[in-house]
């Protein structure tokens, strides 16, 4: 089985989130990590792997500090990887992203591919079916379950209200939800070796796509705001029973939300 | 190119209340456009739906009824609906940021090869239309502006955010049937469809939100905010900490990794206040929170709180707003 699995490398969650002087998002100080949906993906990529043989690729559009979460895959048990670099790419969006690694996968060989549903960070939630349009193959969106079977797999979807069981012949693009699979931490043995293991740096010319047709996205980003401050920190004193007595009158009478 | 379209997701012909204010923000829309508002469904034995449509501001309803579409499928529905687009040329097309939303939209937007935002939460209106989505699941904002040649305009609408408009009873809708036969190749199986039993509202679309965390310390003392939520007609999620202790199935988790809610009223009980968690539910209208520890940094937030043990603060409070509700 070749399963290929796409990550992002991102803020760790924990991070507060500042804007720069120029109102850019700054990444000063931040931990930088593989995106939880990505682990998510990886760790099912490992076990589906484990199950029926085969191996992890693990391709990733971003800059060379991406090579870190790279890593971490690697140590987590993924065979080898490629990082196209997308320093030509300051204008880009998820339509641009989605070109770029629909044309990798063109020279990677895959039955799975796997990745995060959304990242934490932009969340923009839409390179899979983006991907999977451009390949022209299925797609199932925001999965916590698969079950491969021959040349085709059933994979559960989460759905507003339950779960969709819904089967899809390979080669397939399945994006992972939490849930789909708890990331295992790396062992010792693991991060030893993921030293070791191939990582290829490719250019945009390396995959066959003209750096000009993706320098701009469909859509840009104009600004940054911060959320409004919350005000909060009021404390209802007094003996528990009155207290909440008070609090409940004033979700009606002063928040109007009852 | 015009006309501003609110894709109808229906499912068993009932509509969400984000369609409803979908259709309030995209009458808006249509009157900075100077074009008319269009909700688009598709499906089989729907056409009942173009009453409350109409009366909701549509001032058309197309329809394409086929058998193919009877059941959500994306291949099926993303070629049909962008067989439409083509012939139409719609300048916006806005779908709830829903399960079939965040299907359908992005394969309809790289089929037109055209640009898409998910998760709007507020539209400004300028030279340009600006879209403002949460980033890092609303530690920021991005306000987002589509490329001149980036049409149709896709996007995805948060729940609650959008203010659905006071319907005008008993107008009748000016109905546009539809006829494609563009349904692409089949490329899914729905086997089975699982719903839940619970009756609960959906966490993302409820007014209510009660949330519980590390203090409930188990998974049966989950009862105990079971019977808040019931009173109150309330969606239960929980914290991070709430998941991981396998208390509560993941995808009630209210978080960065999770869902991301704005309801009326969320109740925190047990919950420290976690950024990872606060990034979840730090857009609601109202925050009470419940915690024993009178550090826990959820309190820097909330609008009122209470520095209790939550087993002695919530059967009392459920009781309060069963009172307070009976009185009208």
């Amino acid at each position: 089985m070749n399963i290929v699995v796409l990550v992002k490398q991102t803020f760790d969650t924990e991070a507060k989130i500042v804007l720069d002087g120029s109102g850019n998002i700054d990444p000063t100080g931040v931990n930088l990590v593989l995106d939880p949906y990505s682990e998510f993906a990886v760790e099912e990529g490992i076990r589906i792997k484990e199950r029926l043989g085969g191996e992890v690729t693990i391709l990733c559009v971003g800059p060379d500090s991406a090579q870190t979460a790279i890593r971490q895959a690697f140590a987590m048990g993924a065979d080898k990887g490629y990082l196209i670099k997308d320093d030509q790419l300051a204008g880009g969006d998820s339509s641009v992203t989605a070109k770029i690694l629909a044309a990798a996968l063109g020279k990677i060989p895959h039955d799975i591919i796997l990745a995060g549903f959304k990242s934490v960070d932009s969340g923009t939630a839409q390179l899979v079916p983006r991907v999977a349009e451009l390949l022209k193959v299925p797609h199932v969106h925001v999965v916590t379950k698969i079950d491969i079977d021959g040349s085709k797999a059933v994979a559960t979807k989460e759905i507003d209200d339950g779960f969709e069981i819904i089967e899809v012949a390979l080669p397939a693009v399945f994006s992972a939800q939490q849930g789909l699979a708890e990331p295992r931490y790396p062992s010792m043995k693991g991060i030893m070796q993921a030293k070791k293991k191939p990582l290829e740096t490719w250019t945009l010319d390396n995959v066959g796509v003209d750096a000009a047709a993706v320098s701009t996205g469909k859509t840009k980003v104009i600004q940054y705001t911060m959320p409004a401050e919350r005000k909060g920190g009021r404390i209802i004193e007094g003996e528990v029973p009155d207290a909440i007595k008070e609090l409940v009158q004033l979700t009606r009478n002063e928040a109007k939300v009852i | 190119m015009a006309g501003i379209w609110v894709f109808v997701d229906q499912k068993d012909s009932k509509l969400k209340k984000v369609i409803f204010e979908m259709l309030g923000e995209g009458k808006k829309m249509a009157q900075h456009l100077g074009e008319d508002l269009s909700a688009v469904i598709l499906g089989k034995d729907i056409e009942s739906l173009a009453g409350p449509l109409a009366e909701n501001g549509a001032d058309k309803v197309i329809i394409l009824e086929d058998d193919k579409l009877a059941g959500y499928t994306s291949n099926v529905y993303a070629s049909a609906l962008t067989a439409l687009i083509k012939e139409h040329q719609p300048t916006v097309v806005l779908f709830a940021n829903s399960s079939i939303g965040l299907d359908l939209a992005p394969a309809v937007a790289q089929k037109l090869d055209t640009g898409m935002v998910a998760d709007v939460t507020e539209i400004l209106y300028g030279d340009q239309i600006v879209f403002k989505r949460p980033v890092y699941a609303g530690k920021a904002f991005a306000h987002v502006v589509f490329d001149d040649s980036a049409r149709p305009i896709v996007a995805t609408i948060r729940p609650k955010m959008f203010i659905a408009p006071e319907p005008e009873a008993g107008k009748s809708p000016q109905v546009v049937k539809a006829v494609t036969s563009e349904f692409g190749d089949l490329r899914q199986v729905i086997r089975d469809v699982v719903r839940k039993a619970s009756g609960r509202v959906e966490l993302t679309e409820a007014d209510v939100v009660v949330s519980g965390g590390r203090g409930l310390k188990n998974a049966e003392n989950f009862h105990v905010l079971e019977n808040l939520a019931d009173v109150l007609g309330a969606a239960v999620g929980g914290s991070r900490a709430a998941i991981d202790e396998g208390w509560l199935e993941s995808q009630f988790q209210v978080g960065q990794t999770g869902k991301v809610v704005a309801p009326s009223l969320y109740i925190a009980a047990g919950i420290s206040g976690a950024i990872q968690h606060v990034a979840g539910m730090g857009s609601s209208k109202c925050i009470v929170a419940i915690n024993k520890d009178p550090e826990a940094p959820i309190f820097n937030m909330a609008d009122y709180g209470i520095v209790a043990d939550l087993f002695d603060v919530l059967p009392v409070m459920t009781e309060e707003f069963k009172k307070i509700l009976a009185e009208g």
